[in-house]
């Protein structure tokens, strides 16, 4: 590898141009989809199809007084936001865009990625507890209870993938579906057995399910439930603060949008085999995030009680008998076929 | 147990159908009016404010200031006043004054009206800082429309 001086600063641009365009741009995508699915326009007025929106909202975010109420936790208050989008843009640096393109190529990126992903979660907690605010302190609960009963089911997936892959590096995960989609995780037709091909698809659901409601969102987004909690852990949150959790909210979105192709839809791989690049993980992550955005604006928000029981009653269920099956598929040789 | 996964399974399909909807509406063309680029057309019974009806063929108001309006407003906000030009047997409409600061669009006054003298009209562009801007002058209302 080229240990040139050059190679981090291109990559450290690189990610932060790629972070901060995806937090500027998803925003605007996601007022346009949720216009359009409303059957209304969503913004028009900055701009060729309301394109400069974003840097309006920037510009007016920054130009707003980054007010800090009396009574909060002044250093938690404040590192909050910083958390929150952090560990997005740093678990970027573990992800392989192409077999060319990845600032690090890291043996446990698998696990690196989940770390850093719990400290996000970190941020809603801090931001909600240093916000002393009752509304607030309920958020950042939910929030935690949310995160922990969707991580289990999140990892048990990921086992899954890393038993079949045998290894915990994302780019190997990646190499490993190399090929047309009949190689990938999602539907590995052409690997040891059809059984897995089966049960893999199930896998693919439970991981997204469990991404969205990693990442907040709708109909997950038990933390800044409006109509009970104004805004949840954001409620003491102005000017940049506030934009800074935007932000990491949409960086969430592209690293679990990133993870998914990664680990279940082949990576940099084309659905056709022929060819390879980074177009093709561009193309699948836009699909996926425009199917988070499509997934928000179709549900209504649930209720804590339900979202537990989903990821305890359903969710943890299926990832353990998904993963016992895989365990028998792989030890025993041509099982089923 | 069944209960269960005939749960989990109505509740997928749900899942299906509701995204499937949502999908459709999206490629549906947009149905909010772009109200300050498009002005909508009102109704034909839209009622705005009223307005004088010119005869068809000279333009002149077909009111004879009879003064019906003027007694059947309610909240007295019609001022009409006329003169009769000499050699002439009908009077000649010379001011009509609605002062739309006090009308409630009753349209007790286009009710009463028997010579198809006034009418409501169509706008609704009526937003103003001032409040003399409400005291229409219906006579050059009807001149700048002929």
């Amino acid at each position: 590898m080229d240990t040139s001086i050059w190679e981090p600063i291109i990559y450290l641009v690189g990610i932060m141009a790629f972070a901060g365009l995806n937090a500027a741009y998803l925003g605007w995508c996601e007022r346009k989809g949720a216009g359009h699915i409303q059957r209304r326009i969503g913004p028009k007025e900055v701009g060729w199809f309301g394109l400069l929106q974003p840097l309006a909202d920037g510009i007016k975010l920054m130009s707003k007084q980054l007010l800090v109420p009396q009574g909060v936790d002044g250093i938690l208050f404040r590192a909050a936001p910083i958390l929150a989008m952090v560990p997005a843009i740093t678990s970027m640096v573990a992800i392989p865009f192409s077999e060319t393109i990845q600032a690090r190529s890291i043996d446990l990126s698998v696990l690196l990625i989940f770390a850093l992903a719990s400290i996000g979660m970190m941020a809603v907690l801090i931001g909600g507890w240093a916000s002393g605010n009752k509304y607030a302190i309920i958020s950042a609960t939910r929030s935690v209870s949310q995160n922990i009963a969707y991580e289990i089911p999140m990892l048990v997936t990921v086992i899954t993938i890393v038993m079949l892959s045998g290894s915990m590096n994302l780019e190997e995960i990646a190499m490993k579906q190399e090929g047309g989609f009949w190689n990938w995780n999602i539907f590995p037709v052409a690997g040891e057995s059809i059984a897995q091909a089966i049960i893999m698809p199930i896998s693919f659901i439970i991981f997204f399910i469990c991404s969205v409601a990693e990442t907040n969102r709708a109909p997950f987004d038990m933390a800044e439930a409006e109509s009970e909690l104004i805004a949840g852990f954001m409620t003491e949150y102005g000017s940049m603060g506030f934009g800074l959790f935007m932000m990491g909210e949409y960086l969430n979105i592209v690293v679990g949008a990133c993870l998914t192709t990664i680990l279940f839809l082949g990576g940099w791989y084309g659905p056709f085999g022929f060819t390879s690049s980074v177009f093709w993980f561009l193309l699948k992550i836009y699909i996926l995030i425009a199917t988070f955005i499509w997934i928000r604006w179709t549900f209504p928000r649930t209720q804590i009680y339900k979202l537990l029981n989903l990821s305890w009653k359903i969710l943890i269920p299926f990832s353990l008998a998904i993963l016992l099956l895989t365990a028998v598929f792989l030890k025993v040789e041509g099982f089923l076929i | 147990m069944s209960d269960y996964w005939s749960d989990v399974i109505n509740g997928t399909r749900s899942l299906v159908i509701g995204m499937n909807i949502t999908v459709r509406e999206l490629f549906k063309p947009v149905i909010t009016e772009q109200y300050p680029h498009f002005v909508p057309v009102m109704t034909p019974r839209f009622r705005g404010h009223i307005e004088l009806i010119g005869n068809e063929e000279t333009g002149l108001p077909n009111c004879v200031v009879c003064g019906m309006c003027q007694r059947a407003c309610p909240s007295s906000c019609i001022t009409v006043a006329g003169e009769k030009p000499e050699g002439s047997k009908k009077k000649v409409l010379t001011k009509y004054i609605l002062d739309f600061t006090k009308c409630s669009l009753c349209g007790s006054c286009v009710e009463s009206c028997n010579f198809n003298a006034i009418k409501f009209s169509h706008d609704y562009n009526l937003a103003s800082t001032r409040k003399e801007d409400y005291i229409f002058d219906l006579v050059k209302r009807l001149e700048e429309q002929s």
